[in-house]
């Protein structure tokens, strides 16, 4: 390669272009393919109805209202958790055997398949708590699968807020809780609100998580306590392309174009406000 | 009167030794100058007053120091820092309004009383000689003042937390000459009513405001006198080769 | 008194929540092992993991787990070959030659590939791509481990690309420098210089990527035709571990030695994720 290092480079660049290529084009043919076909699916009764005729036709109603739930649930219980653990790891922690694990431990719940969250759901929530399959139990298994991205998230925007605010805090006579309350959260919150709503992205598009922990094969009505169980989008479009036969395609692009609608829409206001946060910055 | 007392001090971060038996005192409402190059230990002994080298996990110490003849670690950590208020090296508002910067002190202090909180605040602002400038703006970010502004404001907000004895961590380095003149005169007058202790770069300020002046190099004290003798006749060498600038 | 009482029960929740994690992997551990383990009572150890025969419900049941194993690793295989190299072409391409705007437009590509789906990406490669592989290779079925691989390298590649592409952006500037000095083109300082300096952060990211293959459900269930016979290539419909799983814990009764099996394999699951991910976690920090 020294002898032509000129053509060299450019037949390699241009290797280079080709697997970018390879990448990037093929995302914008799914997410066009997914909208062409979706789309004329996609309308009010379509969004508000109930399924019919075994799920080939009517509306997908309950499962978009299911996901909802589980996300909401999901948020609900790996937030606050979620939240105060990275205040501890970027607060409280020392250098120690204790931190080294929790950050192992971080590093590893980010890395367990979703399938294995499912099993993990289904022996403690469904089975040892007796909790059946549920709401409850799906959204506990969303919520601990997602725990690793909003700690991860969050600390990053705590440990962002400068530590000379800290010590104007401490030195002023506050304590390092009210410190913590009143400047490093506040100015964290931007980051935080970002990871969450990737979260919520993240838990609302998991299919495996909640097959055997809430996710119901087909139920016509909408679920009416947290120990009931729910359709769930990701689920529903498994079961409409695998499970049932000869559904119209149609049905099946549009539920497609639904949940990637969701999930985009989530991660596009995450990266608005990790945007805007970012010009807005004072320090 | 005493208002600190030093005695036997060292301290280490990690293995580093930055403060080595040091003895001393600080009289009340004096303004003592603290100089010596960086990496002298001048603003490790400011922040052992105020408990705040024990924010650093490697710090270790041995000794004793002492406010008012009480140990300072017998002192809850949020009540010694409402007695003794701290001026940092660079103008370091929060990013608050002005109004909320110097009424955060006392709000933590559970001042809920919004009438009583505005008083405060316009007095600390007038001690601190920003009000004038200042009034008719309270409700803006704070980081829209300029760096003399800004660091006016701080020693405000310190003040509103109602200090005995304020600690000035370098407090010009980051200003330009006529912002220094107006801290440096704000500083001469508070001396009336607090014990100041002053740590600074710049040997010709510790000389204009300081009644006394201390002497660190390598976590050592060398010499603690009253400035003027510490300036014309200085019992140690390396002081005098310090001042002269032959060094640091 | 009563704050200092109320930060002292904040603190201790702080801390509660801080080993919260650490308490989830050792429960997910203990509840793997502890529905998992019982499989054994019925299966000898190598049987299971050696056994030629995946056939849960027969009487009696036959619990080998090898063509499941091999499917997994056939499917891994086959969507590294294709997302490494393309998942690291496009990272050097991002990180050194993509002019600043294009760069911005290619990590929103790549953010966006990463958000979708699973299911999704299982229904179109069901509705696109099982058909390609079909009429390509004459086949009586496109449902095999191609067409899983294919859409698995594209659930890998995002992870690739942007942990490759965190390593070739920490690499100093002056590396870069010094070799441009020299009269390197800027691929000889690409080759020689930048990717040697980011090979740790690079072989991180691989692994990352491999392990999220591995651990991947929902699109391999979707599109490899889960047929557990032990598969001799990647043109046949084969089953991976994971597939297994989510395909057949719907039916297992609880407490049944089905069950503890697909719990079981949930543990070697568990365990291959721990491991690469903890090299991972090492070779991302050597240089920290």
């Amino acid at each position: 390669m020294s002898k032509h290092p000129l053509r060299t480079q450019k037949i390699a660049f241009f290797l280079l272009l080709v697997a970018t290529l390879l990448i990037v084009v093929p995302v914008g043919l799914i997410v066009v393919v997914i909208i062409q076909k979706g789309w004329p699916a996609v309308n009010w009764q379509f969004l508000s109805e109930m399924p019919r005729q075994g799920m080939r036709a009517g509306g997908i109603f309950p499962a978009i209202v299911g996901t909802l739930y589980l996300v909401t649930g999901a948020i609900l219980f790996a937030l606050p958790i979620g939240l105060l653990a990275a205040v501890y790891l970027s607060e409280y922690a020392k250098d120690n055997i204790l931190t080294r694990s929790i950050k192992l431990a971080i590093v590893n719940l980010a890395g367990v398949p979703s399938v294995v969250y499912g099993l993990f759901g289904l022996a403690l929530f469904v089975v040892f708590f007796k909790f059946g399959a549920s709401i409850l139990s799906g959204s506990l298994t969303l919520g601990i699968m997602i725990l690793p991205l909003i700690i991860t998230a969050s600390r990053e925007a705590l440990e962002a807020v400068p530590y000379s605010f800290r010590e104007v805090s401490l030195s002023l006579g506050a304590s390092k809780w009210q410190t913590i309350r009143h400047i490093v959260l506040p100015n964290a919150i931007p980051g935080i609100i970002t990871g969450t709503i990737l979260g919520l992205g993240r838990a609302a598009g998991e299919t495996a998580p909640i097959l055997f922990t809430v996710a119901a094969f087909y139920l016509p009505r909408l679920p009416q306590s947290v120990f009931d169980q729910a359709m769930a989008l990701p689920y529903h479009l498994y079961v409409i392309s695998t499970q049932v036969p000869n559904v119209d395609e149609k049905v099946r692009y549009g539920t497609a174009l639904v949940l990637l609608s969701m999930v985009l829409f989530m991660n596009l206001v995450a990266i608005i406000i990790r945007y805007r946060f970012r010009k807005k910055k004072k320090w | 009167m005493v208002k600190f007392s030093v005695e036997a001090l060292d301290i280490w971060f990690g293995k580093t030794q930055a403060l080595k038996h040091v003895t001393m005192s600080v009289r009340e409402k004096e303004i003592l100058s603290v100089i010596g190059p960086s990496n002298s230990g001048k603003t490790s002994f400011l922040r052992m007053l105020n408990r705040f080298n024990e924010e650093n996990p490697e710090f270790r110490m041995s000794g004793v120091v002492s406010m008012d003849g009480r140990d300072v670690r017998k002192i809850d950590r949020e009540t010694l820092r409402r007695k003794i208020g701290m001026v940092f090296a660079l103008p370091l508002p929060l990013p608050l309004s002005i109004f909320d910067n110097v009424a955060y002190g006392p709000r933590m202090h559970g001042e809920r009383d919004n009438r009583r909180v505005a008083q405060i605040v316009e007095r600390s602002l007038k001690q601190a000689f920003i009000w004038d400038e200042v009034k008719d703006r309270l409700h803006e970010s704070a980081f829209k003042l300029s760096g003399g502004q800004q660091q006016r404001l701080c020693i405000g907000r310190t003040l509103a937390v109602g200090p005995e004895v304020i600690l000035f961590d370098e407090p010009c380095s980051g200003l330009d000459p006529i912002s220094t003149a107006k801290v440096e005169e704000t500083m001469m007058i508070l001396k009336k009513d607090y014990t100041i202790i002053l740590v600074t770069n710049n040997v010709k300020q510790a000389a204009r405001v300081g009644d006394r002046t201390a002497f660190f190099l390598s976590g050592e004290l060398v010499e603690l006198d009253a400035t003027d003798k510490m300036f014309t006749a200085p019992s140690d060498k390396r002081t005098d080769d310090y001042i002269r600038g032959k060094f640091g | 008194m009563l704050r200092k009482f109320k930060e002292f029960v904040i603190e201790k929740l702080i801390l509660l929540c801080g080993i919260a994690s650490v308490i989830f992997v050792a429960l997910i551990f203990v509840f793997l092992l502890k529905e998992g383990l019982s499989v054994f009572k019925f299966v000898r150890i190598g049987e299971f993991l050696a056994g030629r025969s995946w056939y849960p419900i027969s009487e009696p049941a036959q619990l080998g787990i090898l063509p499941l194993i091999l499917g997994s690793l056939w499917v891994t295989f086959g969507a590294a070959v294709i997302s490494v190299p393309i998942g690291l072409g496009c990272a050097v391409y991002i990180a050194e030659i993509a002019p600043g705007r294009t760069k911005e437009v290619l990590k929103g590509g790549i953010e966006l590939l990463a958000a979708i789906p699973s299911v999704v990406l299982g229904f179109i490669g069901m509705v696109t791509l099982v058909p390609l592989v079909k009429n390509v290779f004459h086949l009586s079925t496109g449902l095999t481990g191609l067409s899983g691989s294919i859409i698995l390298a594209f659930m890998a590649m995002p992870t690739i690309v942007s942990i490759a592409e965190d390593a070739l952006y920490a690499v100093p500037k002056s590396y870069k420098e010094g070799a441009f000095a020299l009269g390197a083109t800027h691929w000889q300082t690409i080759w020689r210089v930048l990717l040697p300096a980011a090979s740790s952060g690079i072989v991180a990211a691989v692994m990352l990527g491999i392990g999220r293959v591995i651990g991947e459900t929902m699109a391999v269930m979707m599109i490899t035709g889960n047929s557990a016979v032990i598969p001799r290539g990647l043109l046949e419909p084969l089953r991976t571990l994971t597939a297994t799983i989510a395909a057949e814990m719907g039916e297992a009764v609880v407490g049944s030695e089905h069950y503890f099996a697909l719990f079981a394999i949930g543990i070697i699951l568990f365990i291959i994720s721990f491991a690469i991910n903890v090299t991972a976690d090492l070779f991302l920090h050597k240089h920290k």
